[in-house]
């Protein structure tokens, strides 16, 4: 009969209707910004730099060495390397970034400066509502915008933040066993 | 089911006595039209309501694509390869970093192999299921069978996210692997999802398969005869459409396919309908995969460990990576010169060859039609201009 598929194909969007009203599978809205979803740990939006302890300027993991800067697939990463050394969390003296600017207009979110960083020291946040009325300073975003302590890491990305400092702290206990190391090393020559 | 026996000549209106003696009406669909799937636009010569001539215009999204990428790393072009089919990023990596992977010698390990499967359905699953909504939505159904869809869509993007951070930029796979070991809640995730999307699809036919406005609009519209589909070069759903058994995941086998058992499904008319049941079918079959792989996953290791990914000089020469992209072959063409950049970078995107054959579709055919042709071929603009 003409017009029985119609029939059927509307009984179909009256019991989705209809169950919208009592099951949650069928109504998949969520009434943002009163209601929010919970993002998943992996979310990534825009790169932050990461410090240790309390002081930015001490504790600011990067050392300027340029690779996310090269990597970056728009070029959206300016830095400027520091004339002066300062220690890093092991100790070693390293350059920090003089400047570090990202243009957030121009940043993709691919996350590929996270991946390429040897240092841990760019990760992603998870923060999405960045919109301004101030088009070029407040999208140009400098070092001090940028640098994210640890702790705030760890409330955004448990997991991965747990492992990161795991990293660092073997890390760190290899450099400090290093100066020892070539004692070792003669000794076993002497011994030859 | 197939509805009437209305040929596709009975519905064409002779024009008597033409008081413009025979000259045409030239209109321009697009670029902002809302049946044209972004800024695409048609130059389309009408007699009447017939259409006699049918140009598409191209490339107001055009983004210098390739020459981007011959000017980045290889890494670095894996984010751009995201947003040629915007709505695919999953598969156009694979296709990206296979045809590395062909260039630099690399091997991939098993788990990443069937990850990269379990992804790639899960994309065609999504990318056909919201086609079938936009292709509704071009005839008029507006709103209920493209929300539905989405519906859907969102359960596998919310995957996505989970998996890569992204939901439709997805960069997730890497030369050599994939970037995230995908973890056992994921995958019983996508477990969930597999087991409940027959549900859907049922409840999909039922609301449209039927439909009379659907078969009328579509049965013998847009017929894309076997041959010309051949020599145009045309590839996915629209050349099965048309009768010919070409399935790149069949022909190549590339990753693991050769392992899974699935079958693939043929049109015998070429039209709009046919295109459009190929779609629900294929989506039938991806579903079949996904539980075949799903169950066949293997421990271990997601990232060739020797792989390089940052400073990568592959050896000086070319490779042709192709992959079943949802649309169509998706290949990326490279040349090595031996430094860290490709020397020629080559996409072959699906939807703009697909694209290509729309004039032949159309012509005789009323304006009305030309809409429901155009969203049966299922192009994405990124990917048709780059």
């Amino acid at each position: 009969m003409l017009g029985e598929g119609i029939v059927k194909g509307l009984g179909e969007t009256a019991r989705n209707f209809f169950g919208s009203f009592v099951g949650k599978e069928r109504l998949t809205t969520v009434q943002f910004p009163e209601e929010r979803l919970i993002q998943p740990e992996a979310t990534r939006v825009f790169p932050f730099l990461i410090y240790d302890t309390d002081d930015m300027e001490k504790g600011l993991r990067c050392v300027a060495c340029k690779i996310c800067e090269v990597e970056c697939p728009p070029k959206c990463i300016t830095i400027e390397k520091s004339t002066e050394k300062k220690p890093d969390y092991a100790g070693k003296p390293q350059f920090f970034p003089a400047k570090f600017d990202i243009d957030v207009s121009v940043c993709m979110s691919c996350q590929i400066c996270v991946e390429v960083c040897p240092f841990e020291a760019i990760k992603m946040d998870t923060a999405f509502e960045l919109s301004t009325d101030d088009r070029f300073g407040g999208l140009l975003w400098q070092k001090d915008r940028l640098a994210k302590p640890n702790a705030y890491y760890h409330t955004i990305h448990p997991t991965e933040a747990a492992a990161v400092d795991e990293e660092l702290a073997e890390k760190k206990a290899k450099a400090e066993a290093k100066p020892a190391a070539p004692a070792a090393n003669t000794g076993a020559a002497a011994v030859r | 089911m197939r509805w009437g026996t209305a040929s596709a000549d009975d519905r064409m209106v002779e024009i008597a006595g033409d008081p413009d003696g025979g000259e045409l009406l030239e209109i321009s669909m697009g670029p902002h039209h809302p049946s044209t799937h972004g800024v695409f636009r048609m130059n389309v010569q009408l007699e009447g309501e017939r259409v006699m001539r049918l140009k598409p215009v191209f490339g107001y999204l055009h983004r210098n694509h390739e020459q981007i990428a011959e000017k980045v790393s290889y890494l670095a072009s894996i984010p751009y390869t995201d947003r040629l089919d915007y709505l695919c990023s999953m598969t156009n990596n694979w296709a990206y970093a296979l045809s590395v992977e062909k260039l630099a010698g690399i091997a991939v390990p098993e788990r990443a192999e069937y990850v990269r499967v379990i992804v790639a359905e899960l994309t065609r699953l999504q990318n056909h299921a919201s086609l079938i909504g936009f292709l509704m939505q071009d005839m008029g159904a507006s709103g209920t069978p493209l929300m539905y869809a989405f519906r859907e869509r969102e359960k596998i993007l919310d995957l996505f996210e989970q998996l890569s951070g992204a939901r439709m930029m997805c960069n997730y796979m890497r030369f050599g692997g994939v970037r995230v070991d995908p973890s056992a809640d994921w995958l019983n995730g996508v477990r969930a999802l597999t087991g409940a999307f027959p549900r859907f699809l049922n409840e999909f036919e039922k609301l449209l398969m039927e439909n009379e406005i659907l078969i009328s609009r579509t049965q013998g519209v847009g017929v894309l005869s076997r041959e010309l589909a051949v020599n145009a070069g045309i590839t996915g759903p629209m050349l099965r459409a048309s009768g010919v058994n070409y399935d790149v995941r069949k022909v190549d086998g590339y990753g693991i396919y050769e392992r899974f058992q699935f079958r693939v499904p043929l049109g015998e008319h070429g039209d709009v309908y046919d295109r459009y049941m190929m779609r629900v079918l294929e989506m039938r079959e991806s579903v079949k995969i996904l539980e075949q792989a799903l169950a066949g996953i293997p421990g271990g290791p997601v990232m060739d460990p020797k792989a390089r990914l940052r400073g990568l000089r592959p050896k000086a020469g070319e490779a042709y990576g192709r992959i079943e992209s949802p649309k169509g072959e998706l290949g990326f063409f490279l040349i090595s010169d031996g430094t860290t950049n490709p020397y020629r970078y080559r996409v072959r995107p699906p939807s703009l060859i697909n694209l290509t054959v729309l004039e032949d579709m159309c012509l005789g055919r009323s304006v009305a039609d030309i809409v429901v042709t155009l969203g049966s071929v299922d192009i994405v603009l990124g990917e048709v201009d780059r």
